[in-house]
């Protein structure tokens, strides 16, 4: 188990020779949500595999069930690092999205997100979804550390399934946290401008 | 040759050590100082990094300790190659070039259309050239053709059926050219390693025979060819044995040792490649230090604003010398071995200059800093990359048996 895993993280790693560069954030095993900007099927496996090892054991990408779910190798690779499925499709309101994954990290796990919802294959960012408002809402202790993943969308495009093995680069940049009474539109548009400073870097 | 003041010095340089690449003494002994440079270097790098910012700039300390580095890596790739042999020495200059072109296309913007022929690319024609290498010169009528020829014509056929017409032939002519610099060029200095090396009249690259070195009855060399691996030499390490166990009996070793019929000591393909290296890296070390004493003219200040005429005459000059300086290493002779350095020289300004556009076209300073943290390979090797088929088809041509 923990063999395969580690195996994962290098495949990961090698495939997509990413480079990690913390700015003005170290490396902590507190609760924390890594939320990233969503530009290939490859983002949540990096993004995890290039946190040192003891966060990436606390850390569970939330991924998509349409794509992860699908055959086993994937659905074999979600459940070696952890991922948190979540039903694109068939959202309903007594298990909405928000609610599962609160439950799931309970007081120890962090999380990977992409708020953007889809895969983005346009050059500029999307709109964050509301997602990640109502998670800090409900939870506000939680750190928000905002991620870009520059160049991996060519590594695996959008209906490719043999990546081409070019160089990515991981920025994640110093945590924030939803202010008291800040409008979700603010806050959403404040993520988006934190994780978008990070690509100039 | 040239330099053998003392018999024992010559026996030195003719003694062989196993492996399936031939290491002689002679490359033993460019490889020993090389080692011995690159201590010193990395002592005086360490040094430096000790220094009050005020007599050592950070930045230059910063550039020669990334260059020490570089040249570890190199010479740690060559040694490692020489010791596992000819296939091994194609597979880490495969894995090279894969980087390479890697750090290549990630700096070049491709578009969607491109991916499968990227992947092709990536993991068809950069295997398939090394593997061509790899089989040896009876493979040369393929490997000179496959990426100039077959990737060429492969490359726009398949972007064209991808059916993005946008910038075709810039897309076109980035892989291709990304290819043929990082793979196809790169993959002429391994293939070094395979010439029938002849010296300039045609004759087998000879350095003396084994039984001049037997004379001598240096224990170092009765000791390499008990650990010769060829079958051959396995065989001839147990005859001796049998011979020096009678010898006991009470005759001298020497007679022992030389039943065999004198064996001829070729020059070391290994050794010619090392010399190619060396002289490349050392190139672009003389161009930049001549440049800094006397540069001023530069002479593209659009693409590289550190290369003087100065600087490129007085490297190339310093190169000759030093072609002439380590003639022994090769089959040239003293006559050619300047010519071709200087050669060589020149092909590695070529490649900086070429290397030096596409960067400034690209708005990046150093393929390294393109994804921080990578040691950009191609910064490293783009003198190599225009030097090595230069030297490679010169060597072919005039300094090899091509049967």
């Amino acid at each position: 188990m923990k063999l395969t895993v580690s195996v994962l993280a290098i495949t990961a790693k090698l495939i997509s020779g990413a480079t990690v560069r913390w700015h003005e954030c170290q490396p902590d095993t507190c609760q924390r949500i890594y939320f990233a900007n969503h530009t290939s099927h490859l983002d949540a496996l990096v993004l995890w595999s290039s946190l040192p090892g003891p966060i990436r054991d606390l850390t569970r990408p939330v991924a998509a069930k349409d794509y992860w779910g699908q055959g086993a190798v994937r659905r074999y690779i979600a459940r070696q690092f952890n991922a948190l499925l979540i039903d694109r499709d068939e959202i309903k309101v007594h298990q909405s999205p928000v609610d599962m994954m609160i439950r799931e990290i309970g007081l120890t796990h962090s999380l990977i997100v992409f708020p953007e919802g889809g895969r983005n294959t346009e050059e500029e960012m999307q709109e964050f979804k509301s997602g990640l408002y109502h998670l800090s809402k409900k939870r506000p202790d939680l750190e928000l550390v905002p991620v870009y993943i520059d160049n991996l969308n060519r590594v695996l495009p959008r209906g490719e399934f043999l990546p081409v093995p070019l160089l990515t680069c991981i920025t994640i940049g110093p945590p924030m946290w939803l202010e008291p009474k800040e409008p979700k539109n603010e806050f959403l548009k404040r993520a988006r401008d934190a994780v978008r400073r990070l690509k100039d870097l | 040759m040239a330099i053998a003041p003392a018999p024992l010095f010559d026996a030195l340089l003719l003694a062989q050590f196993g492996g399936n690449i031939r290491l002689d003494a002679r490359t033993n002994i460019l490889l020993g100082s090389v080692m011995g440079i690159l201590i010193v270097a990395a002592i005086v790098g360490m040094a430096l990094r000790r220094q009050p910012e005020s007599t050592a700039s950070p930045a230059v300390v910063t550039t020669f300790n990334r260059r020490v580095w570089a040249w570890w890596m190199m010479f740690a790739i060559l040694i490692s190659g020489f010791l596992f042999g000819y296939v091994a020495t194609v597979v880490l200059f495969g894995l090279v070039s894969f980087w390479a072109l890697r750090e290549f296309i990630t700096m070049t913007p491709t578009r969607r259309g491109d991916h499968r022929t990227l992947f092709w690319s990536f993991f068809l024609f950069t295997p398939l050239q090394y593997f061509l290498v790899g089989w040896g010169r009876e493979a040369y009528s393929l490997y000179t053709v496959m990426i100039p020829v077959y990737a060429s014509l492969f490359v726009p056929a398949r972007i064209a059926i991808s059916g993005d017409p946008k910038r075709f032939l810039e897309r076109v002519a980035k892989l291709q050219s990304g290819l043929l610099i990082c793979v196809y060029a790169v993959s002429h200095a391994p293939a070094i390693l395979d010439l029938e090396l002849t010296t300039a009249d045609g004759q087998p690259w000879v350095l003396g025979t084994a039984a001049a070195s037997a004379a001598s009855s240096s224990p170092e060399s009765s000791v390499v060819a008990n650990g010769k691996t060829t079958g051959k030499g396995a065989n001839s390490a147990q005859t001796k044995k049998s011979a020096e166990s009678k010898a006991a009996a009470g005759t001298s070793p020497s007679i022992g040792a030389a039943t065999p019929a004198p064996r001829q000591i070729f020059g070391s393909n290994a050794g010619l490649l090392f010399f190619f290296v060396l002289i490349v890296q050392l190139s672009d070390v003389f161009q930049y230090m001549w440049g800094q004493l006397l540069g001023r003219t530069v002479i593209a200040p659009q693409i590289n604003a550190s290369r003087t005429w100065e600087g490129l005459i007085g490297g190339v000059l310093s190169t000759v010398l030093l072609g002439i300086l380590l003639s022994w290493a090769t089959p040239f002779g003293i006559v050619w071995a300047g010519p071709i350095a200087g050669l060589v020289a020149l092909a590695g300004f070529a490649g900086s200059m070429t290397m030096s556009g596409i960067k400034r076209d690209r708005n990046v300073k150093d393929y390294g800093t393109l994804v921080s943290g990578h040691a950009g390979v191609l910064d490293r090797i783009d003198s190599i990359c225009f030097a090595a088929p230069v030297f490679f088809h010169i060597t072919r041509f005039f300094f090899s048996n091509i049967g």
